[in-house]
């Protein structure tokens, strides 16, 4: 008998976690066309980091050298925290994205079919990721064009950015979160750039933290963005590194935040969906 | 199998201070069309919400096609379909990547989800336009393209929420012919409303809903006797004169009758007698020397409906508004 209702249980699990991942994608696929068709939304968000890039590396670069170890070129300081960043912005979208779903009724449509629960949410966080992937790539074009390089070779290179990436990816499941309670496209995109700002600029992303005041100091030091951003540095300035090489630490410290916020943020952001 | 498809027992619903529904009870049979009908905020969409499992009902319960809209939500997903007034397609993706989206999310296999797609797009005159993206056609299309995603999964239930609101003259119909077409087929329809006259054309039974309750339930006929048939409506030209003209014609229907002081306007319900009472009226009115402006029979509208119900007009309830920051959803109707 209990062994029957077990051998249901499993059954059910396992049909259960077969429709979340088959229904997942079904949406991911219908996310990734609407980039395809409305190239605008990715082109635009693209352009804002390059923009960050050129205006930091041409006119604040002079500047900011003095702040840094002499034979230390400001670009390759400068660009780890770059495509942090340009993963977090580009995660916003999924907030956006969210938000415009619910207000054209395409979320009441998905909560009335059989459709897994969770797959509306890891549909776009996915689908979102996928730009973000884009995004970094190209950045790395640009970077490469003012300057960058990879000083410490190509495979931790290669694990900066997929660092870069899976940050991208967590912050997807924050602004999941902030889109399915806020509801609106606007709120979405104003609360979202105060989410960002302490986390982003309040950090090591373009300057050293050193020259802060101590309270500043000491939120940039237990702020993970800039956590992940001088993890991406041990990986791409090698022996240029000023703060010398911490990469063990910093890789423990930069996952146990990936999963913290994934911890927290997916089950919330579900709970929220099935009650929404 | 229910006898009903679908039943509810004093549903209750609020959000915040607000009470959107009151203690709705419907009882809907199989293969029938069920028309709801009420002005904007009467608690429409929140029933048909609880209904669709997308909303959870305070108090009360209510089965569809058998099963508990709460306790069995996930079961009953598979045998119902959704279209609403906010035609919910996405505008990025062609017509058939619409329908064939639904159709996987019903967990077709995905060449079946295909072939239905295909099928159904046909079947509602969208296959010339299977190929482009949502955003380009007409609103009548996008109100097809939303109701062949709610056919995908073969509904038994089939819930339209304001299927005509906004749409052209032309289309109206065609979502007539349609809805008429389906329930030959043997779908229960369950359908919302502002228009008397769909309802009379589309539904078997009907339900006046007005602030969160239901005020009325009947046959089309049997809500039109309630307010007496059809109306005799008459204009003088002389407005000076509007008073001895109500004299004369006032006491001709079955009982009742107004006089609007703003607009001149005299109507007297006519019940059946409808073209004895207009020739009685123009005798009386012509031996009288009273000149006319205007005379009509006219079918009662929701307007004489909700008069003879309720004693107020058909307004448009006051919005209601969530505590706290739950956004919008939810809420209209």
């Amino acid at each position: 008998m209990s062994a029957t209702v077990t051998a249901e249980r499993t059954v059910d699990t396992e049909r259960r976690l077969r429709y979340a991942i088959s229904d997942g994608w079904v949406l991911t696929k219908r996310n990734l066309i609407t980039y395809v068709r409305k190239p605008d939304l990715l082109v635009f968000s693209t352009i804002q980091p390059v923009m960050f890039v050129l205006l930091f590396v041409y006119v604040f670069g002079g500047a900011m050298k003095l702040a840094l170890p002499p034979g230390l070129p400001y670009v390759d300081f400068l660009m780890p925290g770059i495509f942090v960043q340009t993963a977090i912005f580009a995660a916003t979208q999924t907030g956006v994205g969210l938000a415009e779903d619910l207000k054209k009724g395409l979320v009441d449509r998905f909560r009335s079919l059989p459709m897994a629960r969770s797959a509306v949410l890891s549909g776009r966080t996915l689908a979102d990721s996928a730009a973000i992937a884009f995004q970094v790539v190209l950045m790395l074009v640009v970077a490469v064009l003012v300057g960058f390089r990879l000083h410490a070779g190509l495979p931790k290179g290669m694990l900066a950015l997929a660092g870069a990436l899976s940050v991208g990816y967590a912050f997807t499941w924050m602004f999941a979160l902030a889109g399915l309670s806020l509801k609106s496209v606007e709120a979405v995109q104003a609360a979202s750039f105060t989410l960002i700002f302490p986390f982003v600029f309040a950090s090591s992303a373009f300057v050293p933290a050193d020259t802060f005041p101590d309270w500043l100091q000491s939120w940039s030091n237990v702020n993970p963005v800039s956590i992940w951003v001088d993890t991406f540095r041990d990986l791409t300035l090698g022996p240029l590194n000023p703060s010398g090489e911490n990469l063990m630490t910093h890789l423990w410290q930069s996952t146990a935040w990936f999963l913290a916020i994934l911890v927290i943020f997916v089950p919330l952001s579900v709970r929220l969906y099935r009650r929404t | 199998m229910a006898d009903q498809m679908i039943r509810t027992e004093a549903l209750r619903k609020s959000f915040g201070n607000v009470h959107a529904l009151k203690g709705v009870d419907l009882d809907v049979e199989p293969a029938t069309v069920f028309g709801l009908l009420g002005p904007n905020g009467a608690g429409k969409t929140t029933t048909v919400r609880i209904l669709t499992t997308l909303l959870a009902p305070d108090e009360g319960h209510a089965e569809v096609a058998g099963f508990d809209v709460v306790r069995d939500a996930e079961p009953l997903r598979h045998v119902i379909g959704l279209a609403g007034q906010s035609a919910a397609v996405d505008e990025n993706l062609t017509g058939l990547e619409n329908i064939e989206m639904v159709g996987r999310l019903y967990h077709l296999p995905a060449p079946e989800a295909k072939r239905r797609a295909v099928e159904i797009l046909d079947r509602f005159e969208l296959s010339a336009a299977a190929h482009r993206t949502a955003k380009t056609y007409s609103g009548g299309m996008r109100r097809r393209l939303d109701l062949c995603a709610s056919l995908v999964g073969r509904p038994t239930v089939l819930f339209l929420d304001e299927p005509t609101t906004g749409l052209d003259p032309r289309s109206r119909i065609e979502m007539w012919d349609i809805i008429r077409e389906l329930q030959s087929e043997g779908t229960t329809i369950l359908l919302t409303t502002q228009y008397l006259d769909e309802v009379d054309r589309l539904a078997d039974r009907i339900a006046v809903i007005d602030v969160g309750r239901v005020i009325a339930e009947g046959t089309s006929d049997e809500l039109k006797m309630r307010v007496g048939g059809e109306v005799l409506a008459i204009r003088v030209a002389d407005r000076s004169r509007v008073g001895e003209a109500a004299g004369q014609v006032l006491g001709l229907g079955p009982g009742g009758g107004a006089v609007d002081n703003n607009t001149g306007e005299v109507t007297v319900p006519v019940g059946d007698q409808g073209p004895a009472i207009l020739t009685e009226a123009v005798r009386r009115l012509d031996a009288a020397g009273i000149a006319l402006a205007d005379i009509a029979l006219r079918r009662p509208t929701l307007d004489d409906v909700f008069m003879a119900l309720t004693g107020h007009a058909a307004e448009e309830a006051e919005e209601p508004k969530e505590n706290g920051k739950r956004g919008r959803r939810g809420r209209r109707g």
